[in-house]
């Protein structure tokens, strides 16, 4: 009789299920994963090392490059660090402005999850429908910072600049003529805010389209329910946060429980899951898109009443104006110091949190009063979620780990840093 | 959030009185210095006591505080101005209370600077793990205990602990694939250290007088 014994499988680094550089060494029995071992660090660029050896501003445009499918959730758990240390205060315009983005990136987030996931488990439509709307979020970023996914546009102090009074339009050109063209600028006519509010409008309409491909599908139900079922004291020791802790039916959000910024002026639910599996997970995650729609337009609603600065006028901190600048000695030299020598941060430790759309996103910045961190610590969520796919792809079947790694929505930006 | 950080300390005074070698509150958060020897009774007692109850663990950050306050840089290196005193390594632990809605940092130092060595907490948190592997890749901390104690972030075969502070910001060596003999290889760097903008450090109050 033939001897069986298990064998050792190596998935990725360069697989599409992956997302991104995953190695995982799996241990099969025929078709069930006895054990999975992730080799990660294929990405490992060393930015907290670099956050040393740069001053508090010159480290803003790396977070971007963190999780770059949230790259303004990143940047504001930076400068919420550097402004609890040093003792900044932010306008409230710039918060209402950064509460907006945060929420415009958690969609932006998890569509991007949505159209993945799905089509891991072989679902090819939810990836056309999420990016057509990816893009018009995208749009916004670049309207208002210039780049359409590195923003840099959170600062210390407040946020680069206020929002654009016009947005870009599209020019007719071979692939495109007038009429359609036309077409396309329909909703660009006015501002950024009626750009954003024309988008709130419509959102719900696309989610219910998301959940119509999805939500009753029997193929997708099939794949993830019941898949990677984690218990909540589980999720606890497992150090999960976001969707994957409410997933599993702990009622925890850093925008409630611990708010920052203007959230605990602002109404929004928290959904929460039963079951614990991946089926759990996706309603989370989709409810969490039309929560994040409503906070955008009380955003848009309080944006648009309320002009005012949105950036601190502590000048040791936050850059003068353009035409101060040019005016006044005083101002200048201020202008110069920053941009040469940097500020100086006070001594001290601080940790602070947000709440990213993959969980809970720190930052654990320690200063001796120089004009770079002395150390600074990222804390990503999902290294916390993956460090659990041994435990949670154990006992399931092959085709289930690609569901489970699309369920904890990784992206080794944040993972390897 | 001010009052539940006074209830919190004077619990944690009051369950480990004698094992704490500091507990300060600045900006809203409280810091806990436990010795390394008390570090695995305190840490459970942490998440298990009824008043505390710190069921989850954050983050575990590794720290190298040979050159804090330093202003000396060589060739990508940070390096001490003054002998200092105290431990060189420490980990710092994040925790957070889902049941209470509090968090607190516990910081252990390791006693011996030539070879850090603390004990694991897998047992108490079991997301440990991999945080712990970080902290002994990129600094060299041992943690006894843990189950499976591997490089997790540097390549296969790296050699040092790429955060110490004496750890070149470019590394020391450097990769490429090599047409003559149909290989990656690796070779010392070549690129010159330099820093554009000269860490310094202020002293207190500066500019507010």
């Amino acid at each position: 009789m033939a001897e069986i014994k298990n064998y050792t499988m190596n998935f990725g680094p360069q697989h599409p299920a992956a997302h991104g550089v995953l190695r995982l060494v799996l241990e099969l029995d025929g078709e069930v994963i006895e054990r999975a071992d992730p080799h990660i660090g294929l990405l490992h660029r060393a930015t907290e090392k670099l956050a040393e050896h740069k001053t508090f501003l010159q480290a803003v445009p790396y977070m971007d490059r963190l999780d770059y499918v949230s790259m303004m959730l990143n940047e504001h758990a930076y400068v919420m660090a550097v402004e609890k240390l040093a003792g900044i205060d932010v306008p409230i315009r710039a918060q209402y402005i950064r509460v907006m983005f945060d929420e415009i990136t958690r969609v932006l987030n998890h569509l991007l999850w949505l159209g993945a996931s799905a089509l891991d488990i072989g679902a090819m439509s939810p990836m056309f429908y999420t990016f057509r709307d990816r893009e018009e979020l995208l749009d916004a970023y670049e309207a208002v910072s210039g780049a359409r996914m590195h923003a840099a546009y959170y600062r210390p102090g407040g946020v680069y600049r206020d929002l654009p009074d016009s947005m870009p339009q599209y020019q007719a050109s071979k692939i495109h003529n007038a009429a359609a063209v036309k077409k396309m600028n329909e909703s660009r006519q006015g501002s950024l805010l009626d750009y954003m509010e024309d988008f709130t409008n419509r959102f719900p309409k696309c989610v219910d389209e998301y959940e119509t491909l999805l939500t009753d599908n029997r193929i997708w139900k099939q794949r993830t329910v019941g898949i990677g079922v984690v218990s909540p004291e589980r999720a606890m020791a497992l150090g999960f946060t976001g969707p994957m802790l409410r997933g599993s039916g702990v009622v925890w959000d850093l925008r409630k429980k611990q708010p920052y910024e203007v959230y605990d002026r602002i109404d929004f639910d928290i959904p929460v899951g039963v079951e614990g599996d991946c089926y759990d997970r996706y309603l989370v995650r989709i409810e969490e898109m039309r929560q994040s729609n409503r906070i955008i337009k009380q955003c848009i609603d309080w944006l648009r009443k309320n002009p005012g600065p949105v950036m601190s006028d502590n000048l040791k901190y936050a850059p003068p104006g353009r035409e101060s600048m040019k005016q006044n000695m005083e101002e200048l030299i201020h202008h110069f110091k920053l941009f040469s020598e940097g500020f100086h941060v006070p001594a001290g430790e601080v940790y602070s949190a947000v709440e990213h759309a993959k969980g809970e996103f720190g930052i654990y910045m320690v200063s001796d009063g120089a004009n770079k961190p002395y150390r600074m610590k990222i804390r990503a969520a999902g290294f916390a979620h993956l460090s659990s796919l041994d435990e949670m792809v154990r006992g399931h079947m092959l085709a289930d780990l690609v569901a489970i790694i699309g369920t904890q929505d990784i992206v080794f930006g944040e993972i390897d840093r | 959030m001010a009052t539940d950080l006074n209830i919190l300390s004077s619990n944690i005074n009051e369950a480990f009185s004698g094992k704490v070698v500091s507990l300060t509150e600045r900006l809203g958060e409280l810091t806990l210095v436990v010795n390394a020897r008390d570090m695995l009774p305190t840490l459970l007692r942490l998440r298990d006591d009824a008043d505390l109850r710190f069921e989850e663990l954050i983050d575990v950050c590794g720290m190298d505080y040979s050159a804090y306050g330093s202003e000396s840089c060589e060739e990508g290196k940070y390096l001490p101005d003054a002998p200092r005193e105290g431990s060189r390594f420490a980990a710092v632990y994040h925790l957070l209370s889902i049941t209470h809605n509090i968090r607190l940092r516990v910081r252990v130092f390791a006693e011996d600077d030539e070879m850090p060595i603390l004990d694991s907490v897998t047992a108490i948190w079991p997301v440990a793990n991999w945080f712990e592997r970080e902290a002994f890749d990129l600094y060299g901390i041992i943690f006894v205990g843990h189950p499976d104690l591997r490089r997790i972030l540097t390549d296969y075969g790296f050699v040092g602990n790429p955060f110490r502070k004496d750890f070149p910001l470019s590394g020391t060596v450097e990769m490429r694939y090599d047409a003559e003999q149909r290989r990656v290889i690796y070779e010392p760097v070549s690129i010159e250290p330099r820093e554009i903008t000269p860490r310094s450090v202020r002293e207190e109050n500066y500019g507010r007088s």
